[in-house]
C-alpha cells in the first residue's frame, strides 16, 4: 500500500541560521493516526504546517519533498502552483490549531465560517451547503445545530468552538486532518470528549490524522503510529506500541519520566489534623456585577460561594478546576488582592504570632507585612516579568518597595535566590528575553522568595511549560518548601500535577467546592461524579488505560445531569458531608 | 435592538449638548465684561452720549444686566427673556453686536458650505486611506509599502496653508482651477441652479484636498498598523488553510477587523477638520464659518461666538453617533455585549 503522505528529508530554516528542522521524513497511510511529538521548539509545527505550506513569510524550505494522494495521482505538495495548493488546503488536506478562541474570526457566524469551505471548494457541485454544514454540526456533537449557524464564536464555550473548527476541518471530508495540538488549551474533560470525537471522526470517514502534541498521555489515547521530535530532528518513531511500550531514545525516556500521572493508590492515608493554620478562609464568596448595557440592570455572576479552605503552615493546599470554576477568584481573595462579599472571613496567622489578622480589615502596618508574608508566582512566566527591567532590578524591586537592606544587601540576596532557584548569579545583568521559559518561572518564583515570605500563592506556576520542564519546576518547589518550611496555596487544573505536590486537594465546580481530600484518598475513592469525571479524563501515556469517555461525560456535563445524590436544587448546591474523616463530598445523605 | 439602542444614543447625545452648552457659555464669558460694555466703556472715554444710550438699550434687550445664570436660561430658550421665551431651541440664535445682524443671517449659508467642505473633506480621507492603507499593509515592507508611508508623512509634515498656496499655483497654470472662494462671485446670494452647483464643485476641488491630506495620511498609517496587527492573528491562518485565495482573505477577515477603529475615528475628524479649517477658510478665503468664529472670539461677540461653538459641538456629537451606530452594525461583539470565555 502506497502512503497517502510521505514527508521525506524535510529541512526548514530562517535567515542565515542552520535550519530548524532538519533532514524530518516520515509516513502517514490513508486512515492512520500519526502523533508528532516533541517540546517547544522541537519544530514539531513547522512541520505539520509545512505540509499544508503555510509557513511564516521568513520561514524557506530548504530541502526535501512532500508527497500527498492517493495511489496514481501523487503530487508533490512542496513545488506545486499557488493555485493547485489552495485547491488542497481544506478540501483534501485541513487543519485544527491550537486555539479555539482565536482561530476563528469574531466577526462572521459559525456557519458562514464553515460553509464557507464548501463555497471555496464545493461551488460547481451545487449542493446546498447549508444542509451539509448542518450535518457536519450534528455529527460533531452540537445538539442545536441550526443555532450554532446562527451563533458568533464568542457565545460558544472554548470546547464547542474547538467542535466548530473541527466541523469545519471536517466539513469537505479531507483524506487527512492535521491536529496542531488541538486540545492544549482545553479544560482536561473537555479535551478528553474532544480526542473522543476525532476518533470518532476518523473511524466513520477514514481520514488519516496527524497529531501535533507534547502531551505522550494524548499520544496514547490516540496514535497508532509517533514520530518523536527534538530540536527539529526526529529522535525515534515507529508503532505506537512499540515506542510507548519500551522507549528505545534517551530522550523519549527522559519524555517519559517526566509525564505526571495520577497515581494508583493501594490505600488511603489517615487522616490528619492540623490546627496550627496560617491561611483560614471561612464562608468566601464573591459575586460580581457585569454591565448589562443601556438602561439594564448589571447582571450578578457567582463567582465563588461558601468556600472554605484552611491551609497548615508547611503544607501545600491544592484547588483544582476547570476554567470559570472559581479557582483563581480564590486565590485572588486569599492575597487580599480582591474584596469577598460581606460575612466572608479570611484570616491569616504570621509564623509565631499570637492572633490571626483578618486580610480585609488590617490597617496600614499589619497590611504591609501581610504582603511580605504572602507571595505570588504566576502562570505566564512570559508576560510576568517585564522585558525592560534587568534581572536584578526584577529581584530587588520588591525588597526596595519595603525598603528592605541596603542596596549591597539586596544585590546579595538576589544572587543568593538565583542559586536558590538553580541559576547562577552572574546572571543578574541579563533581560528576562535571554531566559527560557522554565528560567523564567525559575526567576519569578526567586523573586517570589526576596522578601522571606511565609505563604507562596502559585496560580498554574507550570501549565505553560514543557513537560520536563515543568517536572524540574515542581522538584525546584518542593525543594523549597522543605528547605523554608513554606505553605503553598496551589492553584491548577491539572489532578496529576496536584496529586505529587498536594497535602490536601479541594475541587472545584461552578464556584463551589465539590469534593476535598487529600489526594491518596481522593484517588483511592474518588465519591463525586465530577472528581471521578476529572481523573478519568487524564490521559496516561500508558495504551492499557485509555481515557474512559463514559466516565467523563457523565461527570463532566451540568450538575443536572448528575445522580440525584449530587444535583443541585435550582441554584443552590446540596451542603459538604464528610463521609470519611478527612474526606468531605458535596452531596444529599 | 438596534433601534432601540440608537434611542438611547440619541438621548445621551441631547444631554451631553446640554452639557457643553453650559460649559461653551461659561468659557465665553470668562474674560470680564461683554462687547457691549466694553463698547460703553469707549463711548463714554470719547464722549458719545447717544451712542450710550443705543448701547444702555441694546444691554437690557439681550439680558446681558441679568445675572449670568439667568443669560444662560434665556440664551439656551429655557427662560423667558426681554422677548418672552426665544432662544437656541426655538431656533433664535441671537444677535451679532459686530455685524449688527441677527446670527442667522452672517452664518446661513456659510453653515451649509461648512458642512459641504468637511464631509468632501471626510469622503476624501476615507477614499484615499482605505486602498493606500490596506495596500500598504498587504505589501509590508515593499516598495508599494515605503511609497505609501513616504507620500503619508509628505502630507502630514507639509503645512495646510502651503500646500494650498501650491495647489492653488499649479491647479490654476495647468488645470485652470479657480482661486479661492467657494464659487464665483457671480453667484454669491443667488438662489441654487446647476451653473451654481458646478462651480462650488470646482471650487472644491482644491480645499478638499488641502483639509484632507494630513487626516488621509494620518489615517492610512492607522489602518495600515491595525492591519498588519490583524494579519498575525491565528483566524487569518485558519482562513488560509481552508484554501482561501489571499485577495478574498484580505478583505474578508483582516479587513472586516481593522475596520472598527477606521469607522470609530468619523467622530473625531469631524471636529478636528472643522476647527483645522479654520485658517485654511481665512487663507483660501473660503466662505465658512470659520472666519466668523475668529472674528467674533477676537471682539467678544458672545451670541455670534456662542452659536458657531455650539454648531461644530452638535457636529462632533453627531459623528461620535454615527460611528457609534455604524460600530454596532459592524461588530457582533459590541451588539451583544460580548461575554469572552
Amino acid at each position: 500500500m502506497t502512503p497517502l503522505l510521505d514527508v521525506a528529508d524535510l529541512s526548514i530554516g530562517f535567515g542565515t541560521a542552520p535550519p530548524v528542522v532538519q533532514g524530518v521524513s516520515f509516513s502517514v497511510m490513508p486512515g492512520e493516526t500519526l502523533a508528532l511529538v516533541g517540546e517547544s521548539g522541537s519544530g514539531k509545527t513547522l512541520t505539520c504546517r509545512s505540509v499544508l505550506r503555510i509557513l511564516p513569510g521568513s520561514a524557506q524550505l530548504r530541502s526535501g519533498s512532500i508527497r500527498f494522494g492517493r495511489a496514481g495521482a501523487v503530487q508533490d505538495l512542496l513545488t506545486l502552483p499557488a493555485r493547485q495548493m489552495r485547491d488542497i488546503r481544506g478540501n483534501q488536506i485541513s487543519m485544527i490549531f491550537q486555539e479555539p478562541m482565536r482561530s476563528l474570526s469574531p466577526l462572521h457566524r459559525i456557519g458562514n465560517q464553515v460553509s464557507e469551505v464548501l463555497k471555496l471548494h464545493r461551488s460547481k457541485t451545487g449542493a446546498n451547503p447549508r444542509k451539509q454544514v448542518l450535518e457536519t454540526f450534528e455529527q460533531v456533537g452540537f445538539t442545536d445545530p441550526a443555532r450554532v449557524w446562527r451563533a458568533y464564536p464568542f457565545e460558544l464555550s472554548g470546547g464547542m468552538r474547538q467542535r466548530a473548527m473541527i466541523a469545519m476541518a471536517m466539513v469537505a471530508r479531507p483524506d487527512l486532518l492535521i491536529a496542531d495540538e488541538p486540545t492544549t488549551a482545553l479544560d482536561v474533560t473537555t479535551q478528553a470528549q474532544v480526542l473522543g470525537l476525532i476518533k470518532q471522526l476518523q473511524r466513520d470517514t477514514g481520514m488519516a490524522v496527524i497529531l501535533v502534541t507534547h502531551d505522550l498521555g494524548v499520544v496514547a489515547n490516540m496514535a497508532e503510529k509517533v514520530v518523536v521530535m527534538n530540536k527539529g530532528k526526529v529522535m525515534e518513531s515507529g508503532p505506537a506500541a512499540a515506542v510507548l511500550g519500551a522507549p528505545q531514545h534517551g530522550y523519549t525516556q527522559k519524555l517519559f519520566a517526566a509525564a505526571p500521572m495520577i497515581p494508583q493508590v493501594a490505600a488511603p492515608s489517615d487522616p490528619v489534623v492540623y490546627n496550627d493554620l496560617i491561611l483560614d478562609m471561612q464562608h468566601v464568596s464573591k459575586t460580581y456585577q457585569v454591565r448589562a448595557g443601556g438602561w439594564k440592570a448589571p447582571i450578578r455572576v457567582r463567582a465563588c460561594i461558601d468556600v472554605n479552605l484552611s491551609l497548615p503552615r508547611g503544607r501545600t493546599l491544592a484547588v483544582v478546576g476547570e476554567s470559570g470554576s472559581g479557582k483563581t477568584t480564590c486565590a485572588r481573595i486569599a492575597l487580599g488582592a480582591e474584596a469577598p462579599d460581606a460575612g466572608s472571613r479570611v484570616l491569616f496567622r504570621a509564623k509565631g504570632a499570637e492572633d490571626a489578622l483578618p486580610v480585609h480589615a488590617m490597617d496600614r502596618a499589619q497590611r504591609t507585612c501581610f504582603q511580605r508574608a504572602a507571595q505570588m508566582v504566576f502562570q505566564d512566566p512570559y508576560s510576568s516579568l517585564s522585558p525592560r527591567m534587568r534581572i536584578q532590578e526584577a529581584l530587588t524591586e520588591p525588597m526596595e518597595i519595603h525598603g528592605l537592606g541596603t542596596r549591597a544587601d539586596r544585590r546579595d540576596k538576589a544572587a543568593e535566590m538565583l542559586r536558590w532557584v538553580g541559576l547562577s548569579p552572574d546572571m543578574l545583568g541579563r533581560f528576562p528575553h535571554a531566559f527560557s521559559g522554565g528560567q523564567r518561572q525559575r526567576l519569578s518564583i526567586a523573586r517570589a522568595l526576596t522578601l522571606d515570605p511565609q505563604l507562596l500563592v502559585c496560580d498554574e506556576p507550570t501549565s505553560a511549560l514543557d513537560v520536563s520542564v515543568q517536572e524540574q519546576i515542581l522538584t525546584l518547589l518542593e525543594d523549597i518548601q522543605e528547605r523554608m518550611g513554606l505553605s503553598y496555596l496551589f492553584i491548577s487544573h491539572d489532578l496529576a500535577v496536584v496529586s505529587r505536590i498536594a497535602d490536601e486537594v479541594a475541587v472545584m465546580r461552578q464556584g463551589v467546592i465539590v469534593e476535598q481530600a487529600p489526594p491518596d484518598t481522593l484517588f483511592y475513592s474518588p465519591q463525586h461524579p465530577y472528581t471521578k469525571a476529572l481523573i478519568a479524563a487524564q490521559p496516561e501515556p500508558d495504551l492499557s488505560r485509555p481515557i474512559d469517555l463514559a466516565l467523563v461525560a457523565k461527570g463532566a456535563g451540568s450538575p443536572a445531569s448528575w445522580p440525584e445524590m449530587f444535583r443541585f436544587e435550582g441554584t443552590t448546591a446540596p451542603a459538604l458531608v464528610e463521609v470519611n474523616p478527612g474526606h468531605q463530598v458535596r452531596c444529599h445523605v | 435592538m438596534f433601534l432601540k439602542y440608537a434611542a438611547y444614543r440619541l438621548v445621551t447625545m441631547l444631554l451631553t449638548l446640554g452639557v457643553v452648552s453650559i460649559l461653551i457659555f461659561a468659557i465665553i464669558n470668562l474674560p470680564p465684561g461683554d462687547y457691549l460694555s466694553n463698547q460703553i466703556a469707549e463711548l463714554r472715554a470719547t464722549g458719545q452720549a447717544e451712542g450710550v444710550a443705543k448701547a444702555e438699550f441694546l444691554r437690557t434687550e439681550y439680558a446681558l444686566d441679568r445675572p449670568l445664570w439667568m443669560q444662560y436660561l434665556i440664551w439656551v430658550g429655557a427662560a423667558p427673556g426681554p422677548q418672552g421665551f426665544s432662544g437656541l431651541i426655538q431656533g433664535d440664535f441671537g444677535w451679532s453686536f459686530e455685524f449688527d445682524q441677527p446670527v442667522a443671517e452672517i452664518v446661513g449659508d456659510a453653515l451649509w458650505l461648512t458642512v459641504l467642505v468637511n464631509l468632501a473633506a471626510v469622503i476624501f480621507v476615507y477614499v484615499v486611506a482605505l486602498p493606500l492603507g490596506v495596500l500598504a499593509a498587504a505589501k509590508s515592507e515593499t516598495w508599494v509599502d515605503y511609497s505609501a508611508a513616504f507620500v503619508g508623512y509628505l502630507g502630514l509634515a507639509t503645512p495646510n496653508f502651503l500646500l494650498a498656496l501650491i495647489l492653488f499655483y499649479y491647479g490654476h497654470k495647468y488645470l485652470g482651477l479657480p482661486i479661492g472662494g467657494l464659487m464665483a462671485p457671480e453667484f454669491e446670494g443667488e438662489p441654487m441652479s446647476p451653473a451654481k452647483v458646478q462651480s462650488i464643485l470646482v471650487h472644491l476641488i482644491v480645499p478638499t484636498f488641502v483639509i484632507g491630506t494630513s487626516g488621509a495620511a494620518a489615517m492610512m498609517q492607522r489602518l495600515r498598523a491595525n492591519m498588519l496587527d490583524e494579519l498575525s492573528k491565528p483566524y487569518v491562518e485558519t482562513a488560509r488553510a481552508k484554501g482561501m485565495s489571499p485577495t478574498r482573505l484580505l478583505a474578508k477577515y483582516p479587513l472586516r477587523m481593522a475596520f472598527n477603529p477606521f469607522v470609530a475615528d468619523i467622530g473625531n475628524l469631524l471636529p478636528a477638520m472643522v476647527s483645522g479649517s479654520v485658517l485654511v477658510s481665512v487663507v483660501l478665503g473660503l466662505q465658512t464659518i470659520g472666519p466668523a468664529l475668529l472674528t467674533a472670539l477676537k471682539s467678544q461677540d458672545q451670541f455670534l461666538a456662542g452659536f458657531v461653538l455650539m454648531f461644530v459641538a452638535l457636529l462632533t456629537l453627531i459623528g461620535t453617533m454615527i460611528s457609534d451606530l455604524l460600530l454596532v452594525l459592524l461588530d457582533p461583539r459590541i451588539r451583544y455585549g460580548a461575554r469572552e470565555g
